[in-house]
């Protein structure tokens, strides 16, 4: 499972490891999702994009097996995830979680290596393949350096780095992770979200991220899959997808779509109240 | 459409409108509520006195009638330190709450039960002193000394006293104090056997004199814990934002502070430890009139006296005609409820 | 760009397995040092205990003794009378040691310690309640203090138990039954007459002096079984410190692990007070001075369990023979502990790190 390098990226991802069938997904009784059935393709990267409320994170928790289904199912390699014994899961699938907390005082290298929870037994406790798993870890990431810091003394994007480390330490093939760019300034963000595209390109590792912004999420995306209110509003390449249309109905947004300079993928520019040019520089 | 809320955000807003108008209804009720308990605590008792007696007893004294003797001298005393001692405790309890953004906070937290009893133990075992007047002071000045010492460890530091080191500052020094207590009270029996009266909290056998001995710390406590309410406020949304807005944080902290001493220390010292009525009160305030501490401290003010005095009255009544102590009754009726609370999450935001 | 990318990567990681196991080998290091240094002082304290005494003993002769070549009047001293004492206060240390820091680190919350969220005075009912109204002495207390203790903390979980548990909830919960169960016992007090209530007293402190070879069987019994199972959740806790959600994700069944925890943290407490009555403050302060220690993060479960033993027979030892008066062993981990965490509370404090 270590260090696979570059990996055959098939024109359309036919197969799929993850998938939801008919999920529904409630706190207290109202619904948050609502008779979902997504697949996500593999070796991708998928983004999931929406308002607040649409029930993004919750449907990354119950793919993650984290919220149980009211109904529907979720399916990992055809089992249900639901079903097959938690650590299992662990060394297949990893979930990032939003704003995580670190307890007072911990090391890089300590938090790092408790990713390595699920290839561990009562009895085998820590070994080569856990170091090792560790500092690739932390070299993927960018982090070893940092290795005997302690993380509560570090800025917003090195505790993220740290954090992803920790996930890449379980060494699964499915990587979700919720919002991890929210609360990063823009360098940051681009670096995160670089280092998520290395992963996938050098490792495969399929990767699905819920993300706020939109441009980025647009172009960043293999496969983008878009909520309202606990459904999905569209998915597919964002070229495909994306739309004025599209994010007046996802977002209740008047905007223009055009394509960004540097990377060809769809950008959205906002219409608001004010600071509109000439109606007629808009096609 | 663009949902920006989440439904459960939906919904709480239009319970904080409705109760945004409760205030002076609860107010009044409660206040009734208080007078109909006094009436109840005078006439109640061993003896019960029928309630047109009661009512002579306060308008045309006749001390050569028994059951007026019995309300004026013994219960009437009684029922004036229930009240005060109530009151002071309902807003202690939800000053020290506010000040320590923790519902957990207790204003027996600083200390204040552990130094009133070393202090009174000493003054048992070695000044002689036998008397409830008598204890009064010694009391005092344990739970202040207490109370000093605790809030002084607490705030050093960037941050100040932060709930969390108010709590372990206030439990080290509690455990501290109630070592030496306990060794006091080991080694000589004769003190143990007065003391552990005095450590069950009772409204029983106090007289004016010990009211009127503690009356002024409790006026001044009391009124600077009401003018506090705005700055308690403005505490509650974070220190940052507080001092954003311009309110000296370090001075309110302070002043409740000594408001708490005042009101809490008094209380104890009349009384005895009584436990639960600040923990519990303020919640139930909370439930009635939502979270403006402009709002929750005079509610605390009205609702202490209706717990303690109630549970004054049902302690007279159980063990007839022996009496269960005010701060068992308090405890047995407080605990459940502040489980259910807890249960209930009525203890989001403070 | 693969080839050039692969080829980095593993260049990288040929670096950093070495940096990762030094790290982590000085963390084990200072951990391992801290503990043998505890050791140590638990050694010698353990010996001033069997050696100090209205019989004071040299320690050739004590060592002799131990072995089993002492005269009879040395031998009775050490082995009945002294030797139960020390172990019984090691273990009880330990237990209390080890269930202060479980109970601290699962609930995430350092007020978290079986003495303040009722799980000691729920013990502390039950043996006053054996006491002052059944009558009972020695082992019966004990037993009456074990179903107390385990009492109050399956009503403060059944209470606390809501689709899930909690940690502000469950402290919460113990602190309004706590109140309630002194409240109880406060009454019992005033309604006995004075020499029950002094015996109740007694007992209400944390006290060795009822150890015994008899006594300390059971104990030694129920250690070997819980201690091992303690340490065995290890790994588990230092998961579960890093919330539930990233708990769950790494694969660990988090209401079944938090389950076992807490319920061996609770015997832990009950069978400590069982055996000594509740002693204070051994709880509340062995997880933070264990943390404070070895500088780590996780819940430091040996290293509290060791500091926990060690606060106990010192202040026994120090209750004993270096005061002017005996005093139990509860009241000087009370007046012991508390000043040290103050203490530790201002030295955290001005380096603006407290809270």
């Amino acid at each position: 499972m270590s260090g696979r390098s570059s990996v055959e990226r098939r024109d359309e991802g036919t197969s799929h490891r993850l998938e939801t069938q008919g999920l529904v997904l409630s706190y207290g009784d109202l619904p948050v999702v609502d008779d979902l059935s997504v697949t996500i393709p593999d070796g991708r990267i998928t983004v999931i994009v929406g308002a607040n409320g649409c029930g993004k994170s919750t449907l990354l928790r119950g793919m993650a097996r984290l919220v149980n289904p009211v109904r529907g199912a979720v399916l990992l390699d055809g089992r249900s995830v639901h079903h097959t014994p938690s650590k299992e899961v662990a060394r297949v699938l990893g979930l990032l979680p939003q704003a995580p907390v670190a307890p007072e005082g911990i090391t890089v290298t300590d938090l790092v290596g408790r990713g390595r929870y699920p290839h561990q037994g009562w009895f085998r406790t820590w070994g080569t393949a856990d170091d090792e798993a560790v500092a690739q870890a932390l070299a993927a990431t960018g982090t070893t350096d940092l290795a005997d810091r302690r993380i509560e003394d570090m800025s917003g994007g090195q505790r993220q780095r740290v954090w992803i480390a920790m996930a890449l330490a379980q060494e699964t093939d499915l990587l979700l992770l919720d919002e991890p760019t929210t609360y990063l300034d823009l360098a940051h963000q681009i670096d995160v979200l670089d280092l998520l595209t290395d992963l996938n390109r050098q490792r495969g590792t399929t990767v699905v991220v819920v993300m706020h912004d939109l441009n980025l999420a647009c172009r960043y995306a293999d496969h983008m899959i878009a909520m309202a209110a606990g459904a999905v509003a569209a998915q597919g390449r964002p070229s495909d997808v994306v739309t004025a249309e599209l994010v007046q109905q996802v977002f209740g947004l008047e905007s223009m779509v055009v394509a960004d300079p540097v990377s060809g993928t769809p950008t959205v520019v906002p219409i608001g109240r004010h600071h509109c040019a000439e109606p007629a520089s808009r096609h | 459409m663009v949902l920006t809320t989440t439904p459960t955000a939906a919904r709480r807003a239009p319970e904080q409108a409705s109760l945004r108008g409760r205030i002076t209804p609860v107010l009044l009720l409660a206040a009734g509520a208080v007078v109909l308990l006094s009436l109840a605590s005078l006439a109640i008792g061993a003896r019960s006195v029928p309630l047109s007696t009661v009512l002579q007893a306060l308008t045309q004294y006749d001390p050569s009638d028994t059951d007026q003797l019995v309300v004026i001298t013994s219960r009437l005393p009684r029922t004036v330190l229930g009240l005060l001692v109530g009151a002071a405790l309902g807003l202690a309890g939800c000053a020290m709450q506010g000040v320590t953004r923790n519902p957990l906070a207790d204003p027996g937290i600083l200390g204040v039960n552990g130094g009133a009893s070393l202090a009174i133990v000493l003054g048992i075992s070695v000044f002689g002193v036998t008397t409830t007047a008598g204890y009064v002071w010694f009391a005092f000045a344990g739970a202040a000394v207490a109370s000093v010492l605790v809030y002084s460890v607490a705030a050093l530091g960037r941050e100040g006293a932060t709930p969390v080191k108010l709590a372990l500052a206030g439990a080290a020094l509690t455990a501290f104090f109630g070592a030496f207590t306990t060794a006091l009270l080991l080694g000589d029996r004769q003190t143990f056997d007065q003391f552990r009266f005095w450590q069950v909290g009772s409204l029983n056998g106090r007289d004016l004199g010990v009211t009127a001995s503690v009356l002024p710390s409790l006026l001044v406590g009391g009124l600077l814990a009401l003018v506090l309410g705005r700055g308690l406020n403005t505490l509650a949304l974070g220190d940052d934002v507080a001092r954003g807005l311009g309110a000296r944080v370090g001075l309110i902290r302070a002043g409740t502070a000594v408001a708490v001493v005042l009101l809490c220390g008094s209380a104890t010292a009349a009384a005895g430890p009584v436990g639960f009525v600040g923990l519990t009160i303020p919640h139930v305030a909370r439930a009635l009139v939502g979270t403006d501490y402009r709002r929750l401290l005079p509610t605390s003010m009205l609702l202490g006296p209706i717990l303690l005095l109630a549970a004054d009255v049902v302690g007279r009544v159980i063990a007839r005609p022996a009496e269960v102590q005010v701060a068992i009754v308090t405890a047995l009726l407080g605990a459940p409820v502040f489980v259910v609370l807890v249960r209930r999450h009525r203890l989001a935001g403070l | 760009m693969t080839a050039y990318a692969s080829t980095r990567l593993a260049a990288r990681s040929r670096t950093g397995a070495p940096t990762v196991r030094r790290v982590r080998r000085h963390a084990r290091t200072r951990s391992t040092t801290v503990c043998l240094g505890l050791v140590v002082a638990l050694v010698v304290v353990a010996g001033a205990g069997l050696t100090l005494g209205d019989y004071p003993l040299p320690l050739g002769q004590l060592v002799a003794t131990l072995a089993g070549h002492g005269s009879t009047a040395s031998s009775f001293i050490v082995l009945d009378l002294r030797l139960p004492r020390v172990l019984t206060g090691l273990l009880v240390g330990v237990c209390f040691g080890l269930s202060g820091t479980m109970f601290q680190n699962l609930l995430r919350n350092p007020l978290a310690s079986p003495d303040i969220i009722g799980i000691s005075y729920g013990a502390s009912a039950g043996g006053v309640l054996a006491i002052l109204l059944l009558g009972w002495t020695g082992m019966a207390v004990s037993g009456a203090a074990l179903s107390g203790a385990l009492v109050s903390a399956g009503l403060i979980y059944a209470l606390a138990w809501r689709g899930g548990l909690s940690g502000y909830r469950f402290v919460l919960v113990g602190v309004g039954v706590s109140a309630l169960m002194l409240a109880v016992v406060e009454y019992l007090m005033t309604r006995a007459d004075v020499y029950e209530a002094s015996a109740a007293l007694v007992w209400l402190t944390g006290s060795l002096n009822g150890s015994s070879t008899t006594q300390l069987h059971p104990l030694a019994v129920a250690c070997l079984v819980l201690v091992p199972l303690t340490l065995l959740t290890g790994r588990a806790l230092l998961v579960l410190q890093l919330g539930d959600d990233v708990a769950a994700s790494v694969g660990l069944r988090v209401e079944v692990a938090r389950l076992a925890a807490i319920a061996l943290a609770v015997l832990l407490a009950a069978v400590a007070t069982a055996a000594a009555g509740p002693v204070g403050f051994v709880a509340f302060v062995a997880g933070p001075v264990a943390r404070r220690l070895t500088r780590g993060s996780g819940p430091s479960l040996v290293p509290a369990a060791l500091v926990g033993a060690l606060v106990v027979v010192l202040s026994d030892v120090l209750g004993q023979h270096l005061l002017p008066v005996e005093l139990p062993v509860g009241v000087v981990t009370a007046a012991v502990g508390a000043p040290y965490l103050l203490f530790l509370l201002v030295r955290s404090n001005r380096a603006g790190v407290g809270g």
